[in-house]
């Protein structure tokens, strides 16, 4: 039994051919290309929203294409516990539609960042995800953003990580977190986080860029496995 | 059915750091207008809106913001006018 993954594109997604190539040619698993106008998910079991510019970043990065026809089916699927992640855009488009708290403004230095990081596993509810590290392991994944830098009010903040959704934070090759290595200036440093349920995941880093090591990194593999062992695929 | 020219602003809300803001608010400074405390940019929208009464355009004007023109996590809005067209 395989697991099915469904892409979406949105006009001017870019990494949907790059997350297609780590789950076809890295993983080994299905997966099918949803349009954004499509209201069918196609049997998909995991969806993933690429990264990119939906909409051209109309208004703010993630906030038309939450309005989406095929995101009703997304957001219906993961209220069904299914399992939703969302890389960069795909982030920004997760927490316009409700799905994870917060939001996404300009990095604070401005600059549009396009570099390797370091990231620290950190959540816990999300096996499903996150079975594939262990807890307090150094990542390192590309980053490709201009507005990356993780906002929500102090309560969402301290609920997050009480909760053990803060599912990666930046951090130096030793795991640190320190100012300098929250290279866009997020709040606690937060590059990725989980819903409630631990089924909907949303990062700016990109880890279907770090599947084999001609990329530079095998770290994002791990994150594509967990899906499959906890599906007993 | 009367048209209203809606006039609404959007701000990135006080106490986030708004870095294009920030940028603005140094090139000021270095120009010699020191008496800038702070500069914050948000997005001018200007709507032509159908409805029987300029109260009746507001609110509509209020529910697009809450549903997409503004940002309930970091922004704030105003809708500054509202005038027949």
């Amino acid at each position: 039994m395989s697991l099915t993954f469904g892409i979406v594109t949105f006009p001017g997604s870019n990494c949907d051919v790059d997350a297609y190539h780590a789950v076809v040619d890295a993983l080994g698993e299905r997966a099918v290309t949803l349009w954004h106008a499509d209201h069918d998910l196609q049997g998909a079991d995991v969806i993933i929203l690429p990264g990119g510019f939906s909409y051209g970043d109309a208004l703010r990065a993630g906030a038309i294409a939450r309005f989406s026809p095929i995101m009703r089916e997304v957001v219906a699927h993961a209220e069904r516990g299914a399992p939703v992640v969302g890389f960069c855009n795909g982030f920004q488009v997760l927490c316009e539609a409700h799905l994870l708290p917060g939001a996404l403004m300009r990095n604070a230095e401005s600059r549009f960042i396009c570099d390797w990081v370091h990231l620290r596993v950190e959540g816990t509810n999300a096996p499903m995800f996150l079975s594939g590290y262990a807890t307090g392991q150094v990542l390192r994944i590309p980053i490709a953003h201009g507005e990356g830098r993780f906002v929500a009010d102090d309560e969402t903040l301290d609920r997050l990580e009480a909760e053990g959704r803060v599912a990666f934070r930046y951090c130096d090759a030793t795991g640190a977190v320190t100012p300098a290595s929250n290279v866009n200036g997020a709040s606690r440093a937060i590059a990725g986080i989980t819903n409630a349920a631990g089924n909907v995941l949303g990062m700016m880093p990109h880890p279907e860029r770090a599947v084999e090591p001609l990329l530079g990194s095998v770290d994002g593999l791990p994150l594509f496995q967990s899906l499959l062992a906890r599906t007993g695929a | 059915m009367p048209r209203f020219a809606v006039s609404i602003h959007v701000v990135p809300r006080k106490g986030l750091l708004d870095p294009q803001g920030k940028a603005v608010a140094d090139a000021l400074h270095s120009l010699g207008f020191g008496a800038v405390h702070d500069a914050r940019i948000g997005r001018h929208i200007v709507l032509d809106v159908e409805s029987d009464s300029a109260d009746g355009a507001r609110a509509q004007a209020k529910a697009m913001c809450e549903k997409l023109l503004a940002n309930p996590v970091t922004e704030d809005f105003e809708i500054a006018a509202v005038a027949g067209s």
